[in-house]
């Protein structure tokens, strides 16, 4: 026995088992510039770059397309165009067809992909494109959806209608009833590494593309329809991505498709990497949204009845706008209960880029409708919002029906939001800033504090599955792999660390490996913040497959019963002696136990029915709040963050490093799509937010100056979810909803509270001083 | 006739590098990870707005200072007598992380890691000027990095804790002070430097007088400084630049002078080094300078730069004409010097003759008993474009009335320009809210501002407006609460 197994016999504990914080388990290579990126990899003798060439109008039919100068620039070594995809020339992930990944016929969005130029260099490529000739018979194009009239609409996908009592009665007969319509802004990923794709041909019809992508198993069945091929000769792979927030669940599929097709015509390795100002301009967003929403309600503010319209800009295409929209509708209650309610989504064409998954994914701006509802009683009434929060927060046992007839049994919301109203000194704030704001004349101060209540779970039943692939080698070192992808959120190791807890050995004795659709099949796409919950069910199942080999095996080796096998930290008790994990796994090889285990899982209990709007399309619900004070210039509308103050709630976390990291960076990334990101299209359809200098996403200077962030160390999940922890990847997003609500009340004070801002978002400086005019001029 | 070289000549992490083949329109990124296949540094925008493609370039400047830049807008051509110093330089000998590396890695300053190598760099040049940063100077030396995972709290927080891990008397890049010294001006050699003919022509001067004399015979070149602006028209428009003309490196453009209460500000010093100089002086302008760019951008931009280029939202152009700033060109051996104002005729078009270039500015200081302020209003406060500039220089006689006013806008109009008409309604008024309120009337006869995305013409009218009403609170004493 080594020193080193010595000293595991007495280890209380293994090291980084769950529940511990451990950090990013690729952090030292981020931090040295080694951690591989797949414009780092190195490229076989041979390799080739595509560029795309990008439609020059919204809408319009291609007349002709002369390439000819394209073909003789320096360097080009083929060129594509529609008619050159082998396969299938679609990358819809709704089955729709309505999706090309090279246009045919007609372009539909400005910025949509018309060819693809293949040369030695990126440059070349890039530099070929902008001498192609293309005539287009331009149509008339949608733009803004407030220009689209709403009667006769074209839709990209089926709209879906929630509803609960008689909405319409219930506000008709309220004491109250106010109307109103809310503009609320999409938002651009901003991965700090763009879409890429590296395809590498193999022999017969099979390739091997490296894509950054969150869905592997989508990219690998969209390049085989559009190569032709069955799924089984395209293997996609991918060890990280730069960020990817929802902007990598469908959109890496043309880049795939285009760098597979270019390999194969060519028999050469292809990578294609637009430019910032190319992945911005042709990639979906998060949808905007137009939201009509009319509230009936009483005089001590309680919400009798609610009617809202979810109007979407979904672009020209479906792609996830059917899911997203849905999702919005899911969140339309936040967490407030509706005696009666209507909810209807318009999921609209455009002549947009088509709009994709964004963190939250339709959730946000769903909630947005109701976090405005509650602004306009309260100012209808004079009252805090907070106030007429808590009258409408869900109950438990009772007014716990949601407008989609789930019951909603696992409500902490009240002893969230109430705990951050302490820590937070919610009430004396108040009233300091009221004394502040009566003195101040030009800078003015306002205060919010929102919670939130988001649903885990796909909301399409079937993706609630995973799977893995756990081997242990017979020095007792485990490989593990997974469906999920690894984006920065820390997946990777949360994953290793359920392995290393079931094993009971060091997280180092477990390598993590790259997902690749060669190993672990038909997986759902890294999204909907369910990796953890998904994939580490389905590894620990794995390794318990394993575990429970070893048992059964050292029961009959060593004739005691299973009962009295025990993994302890770097060993196994059995019965009465101690051995070594990396020995009894040997014996076990050596007496021809199978090492290795496919893990699977599927999330239970969920069901749901869309046309009838109707079933319980959450496992569980996760909770939080923040509470944010701002202040504002009321002579140029700019404002500072002044203070946050968060709580929320991650069931028992499995590491609380990474879910802190999660909720302080989703906070700032959903502050900064209700605040300065702002994307704004010309006339003609031209994205002009399409880089970072005219796109402006939060900065250091821009973090709440003080910044309080808890994990509620309470909290366990009601569901026996893994480990009972809870996802964290969406839900934080959400809680920056106080920053906007700060910002309305600010504005609000202008006018002594009584008049709703009706802030839309993003809150730039522009709008936040235009509400504060508006006010003044109503006041 | 001046001694040519056809090479240029840098230190590349600690190791000389000499390039005869360098094109005009080669990055410095491009050369790192395609030629050099150093791919920890990153592209993510080719604008020189993200930061991920950060290294560090050493340069003599009195001693040896090295600044933060973005290599995807630095231009090969630029490095020449410089030491560029990638992530890869970090780790040490034996595998251990540097301090910067190891504060991040513990206080899990990175998620998804792309951004990771930028930021190393930047807390790099941060802790080596400043060991004890406050979160003020974090925030400040972080501007030009974008995050979007963390949302930054761990990254300053690692950045609050990079001394405990190590001094910085102790880091290589100290050690090794006086070597790579020595190497850099053995590499000067008072050469001019010729590279490549027709699209690949580019030129290093050896001095102003030279400049004045590639100019004179190349009067189409593109003159290339800080290359915040022109990296642009090759990363994004793919323009050719050739023949280019690299300024960056001249000593002489760099000087800063007093003389008679005006400072003379050479025209290729960058807006880092003129900043101590400017707000010393004027300290309405610190905080201005402060959120211009990111600071890689103030280490490489000019304010000769920002002038030249003539754009209407440059940052430094409203505050130096409501200064009474002059504007010295050259061309050959003979000089103009001309007020700054006069230097913008339209969009797009200067007073800049054929073989002419911006020598220096020179921005008088404010006479005692003067008010001066300078505000920009824009999306995001820091990096970012102006939306609105507005500048003020005002003297009240000694009843209270308005002797001198000057008044200069950016983002009001196609160039920078002044308020004419706003200043013609405020002379000779008492300095009153009343005053202020009427001026107010003639913004509409001096501007037409225009729509786009970041601001609306109605915003960019009514915050100009307003920021005259500021400067009349923080003058008047009545403050801005």
């Amino acid at each position: 026995m080594t020193r080193h197994e010595t000293l595991n016999l007495r280890k209380a504990k293994i090291a980084g088992g769950v529940a511990t914080d451990r950090r990013h388990d690729s952090a030292h290579k981020h931090v040295t510039g080694e951690a591989v990126y797949i414009d780092d990899m190195a490229e076989p003798a041979g390799t080739l770059h595509a560029y795309l060439g990008l439609s020059e109008v919204a809408h319009g039919t291609i007349r002709s397309i002369d390439l000819t100068a394209v073909e003789s620039a320096p360097g080009v070594v083929a060129v594509l165009t529609a008619k050159d995809v082998p396969g299938v020339n679609d990358i819809s992930p709704a089955g729709l067809h309505d999706e090309p990944i090279l246009a045919e016929g007609d372009v539909q969005f400005l910025g949509q992909p018309v060819f693809a130029v293949i040369a030695k260099t990126r440059e070349a490529a890039r530099r070929a494109c902008r001498l192609a000739k293309v005539e287009y018979e331009e149509k008339r194009a949608l733009i803004d959806i407030a220009d689209v009239e709403p009667q006769g609409a074209r839709l990209v996908t089926k709209p879906l209608t929630l509803a609960r009592g008689k909405a319409a009665d219930a506000i008709r007969t309220a004491p109250r009833r106010i109307k109103g319509r809310m503009r609320v802004g999409g938002q651009d990923h901003f991965y700090l590494e763009g879409q890429i794709a590296f395809a590498l041909p193999g022999e017969d019809v099979d390739v091997t593309v490296h894509s950054s992508t969150q869905h592997p198993s989508e990219v690998q069945h969209m390049v085989a329809h559009a190569l032709g091929v069955p799924s089984h000769a395209v293997t996609v792979e991918v060890r990280r991505m730069g960020g990817g927030f929802g902007g990598k669940e469908t959109q890496a599929n043309l880049f795939a498709a285009i760098a597979a097709i270019a390999a194969k015509r060519t028999g050469r390795p292809v990578k294609i990497r637009p430019d910032r100002d190319d992945d911005m301009t042709a990639t979906g967003k998060r949808h905007d949204f137009l939201i009509d929403y009319e509230v009936g309600f009483d005089e001590e503010g309680d919400i009798l009845g609610v009617d809202f319209t979810y109007a979407a800009r979904c672009g020209f295409s479906a792609d996830l706008s059917g899911p997203v929209t849905d999702r919005a509708l899911f969140h339309c209650d936040n967490a407030y209960f509706y005696p009666s309610v209507r909810a209807v989504s318009a999921p609209l064409y455009t002549n947009t880029v088509s709009n994709t998954a964004f963190r939250g994914f339709g959730g946000p701006q769903g909630m947005l409708g109701a976090e405005r509802i509650i602004d306009e009683v309260a100012f209808a009434l004079g009252k805090d919002p907070l106030e007429i929060r808590k009258r409408n927060f869900y109950g438990n046992g009772n007014r716990n029906v949601t407008p989609y007839h789930q019951e909603v049994e696992d409500n902490v919301v009240h002893r969230v939001v109430s705990e951050v109203e302490k820590s937070a000194g919610y009430a004396a704030r108040r009233r300091a800033i009221a004394a502040f704001n009566a003195k101040s004349e030009i800078v003015k101060r306002g205060i919010a504090l929102t919670p939130v209540k988001f649903g885990i779970s796909f909301t399409a039943t079937h993706f609630n599955q995973a799977g893995a692939l756990v081997h242990v080698y017979t020095d007792g070192s485990v490989h593990l792999n997974h469906g999920g992808t690894e984006m920065g959120q820390g997946l990777y190791v949360k994953v290793a660390q359920v392995v290393a807890e079931e094993f009971q050995i060091d997280i180092d004795q477990v390598k993590i490996t790259a997902t690749t659709t060669g190993k672990v099949p038909n997986t759902s796409a890294t999204a909907a913040s369910s990796g953890s919950d998904l994939n580490g069910m389905a590894a620990q199942n794995g390794a318990r497959q394993i575990k429970n080999r070893l048992i059964d095996f050292a029961a009959e080796r060593y004739g005691v019963p299973k009962e009295q096998i025990v993994f302890l930290p770097g060993r196994v008790r059995v019965g009465n002696q101690e051995i070594p994990f990396p020995d009894l796994v040997r014996q076990a090889y050596m007496a021809r136990v199978q090492l290795s285990a496919a893990g699977f899982y599927k999330t239970p209990k969920i069901h749901w029915d869309r046309d009838s709007g109707r079933g319980r399309p959450f496992y569980y619900f996760a909770y939080g709040a923040a509470c944010a004070e701002v202040s504002v210039d009321t002579l140029t509308g700019e404002y500072m963050v002044e203070r946050v103050d968060i709580l929320h709630e991650t069931g028992k976390s499995l590491n609380p490093a990474i879910d802190l990291g999660q909720i302080e960076g989703g906070f700032i990334q959903g502050m900064g799509w209700l605040t300065t990101e702002e994307l704004v299209w010309d006339g003609k359809g031209r994205l002009t937010t399409h880089a970072p200098s005219t796109y402006k996403i939060p900065l250091a200077s821009d973090r709440p100056k003080v910044f309080n962030v808890a994990l509620a160390d309470w909290a366990e999940n009601a569901e026996p979810t893994i480990h009972r922890s809870k996802a964290v990847g969406e839900p934080p997003f959400m809680l920056a909803m106080s920053v906007l609500h700060a910002l309305s009340d600010a504005v609000a004070s202008v006018a002594g509270h009584k008049l709703c801002p009706r802030l839309d978002a993003p809150a730039t400086p522009e709008r936040v001083l235009m509400a504060v005019e508006r006010l003044r001029a109503e006041a | 006739m001046t001694a040519i070289r056809n090479e240029i000549r840098f230190l590349l992490n600690g190791r000389k590098v000499a390039l005869a083949d360098v094109r005009p329109g080669e990055t410095l990124l491009d050369f790192l990870r395609l030629e050099r296949r150093l791919t920890g540094t990153k592209e993510g925008c080719a604008e020189g707005d993200c930061g991920a493609c950060t290294v560090l370039v050493g340069r003599l400047s009195g001693g040896l200072v090295y600044e933060g830049v973005n290599a995807c807008i630095r231009f090969l051509a630029s490095l020449d007598g410089c030491h560029v110093v990638t992530v890869e330089h970090l780790k040490r000998a034996d595998g251990s992380l540097h301090p910067v590396q190891q504060a991040l890695v513990d206080f899990h300053g990175s998620q998804c890691g792309f951004c990771t190598p930028g930021f190393v760099m930047s807390l790099y040049a941060l802790w080596m000027r400043e060991p004890q940063p406050s979160d003020r100077a974090i925030e400040k030396a972080l501007q030009g990095n974008l995050c979007r995972c963390t949302g930054y709290e761990p990254i300053v927080r690692a950045a609050r804790a990079v001394s405990s891990y190590g001094e910085v008397e102790a880091d290589p890049l100290a050690a090794e002070r006086a070597a790579v010294v020595a190497e850099i001006e053995a590499m000067k050699d008072g050469t001019r430097v010729e590279i490549g003919a027709g699209a690949e022509r580019l030129v290093i001067p050896a001095g102003v007088d030279d400049l004045a004399a590639v100019l004179e015979a190349e009067p189409d070149a593109t003159i290339v400084a800080g290359a915040t602006d022109v990296g642009l028209w090759v990363t994004k428009f793919m323009r050719d630049i050739a023949p280019a003309v690299f300024i960056g490196g001249l000593e002489e453009l760099r000087a800063v002078l007093e003389e008679d209460g005006v400072l003379t500000v050479g025209a290729g010093v960058s807006y880092s080094e003129a900043l101590p100089h400017l707000a010393a002086r004027i300290p309405a302008l610190g905080p201005l300078i402060d959120r211009v760019g990111g600071e890689q951008v103030r280490n490489m931009g000019t304010i000769g730069g920002n002038i030249a280029n003539g754009s209407p939202i440059g940052d430094m152009p409203p505050p130096l004409i409501a200064l009474g700033a002059l504007l010295t060109l050259r061309k050959g051996k003979e000089r103009r010097t001309i007020p700054l104002e006069d230097f913008f005729i339209a969009y797009g078009r200067q007073d800049r003759r054929s073989g002419e270039f911006v020598e220096a500015v020179h921005v008088p200081q404010p006479d005692a008993g003067t008010h001066f302020a300078a505000w920009k209003v824009s999306k995001r406060r820091d990096e970012d474009i102006t939306a609105v500039l507005g500048a003020f220089n005002l003297a009240l006689d000694a009843d209270g009335k308005v002797a001198e006013v000057r008044i200069a806008y950016g983002g009001m109009a196609a160039t920078p320009k002044r308020a004419a008409a706003v200043e013609a309604e405020l002379i000779g008024k008492p300095w009153t809210a009343k005053t202020v309120e009427r001026a107010m009337a003639a913004y509409e006869r001096d501007f037409t501002p225009i729509s786009d995305m970041r601001a609306s013409a109605a915003y960019r009218m009514l915050t100009a407006k307003n920021l005259l009403k500021r400067f009349f609170l923080e003058t008047s004493g009545a403050g801005r609460s």
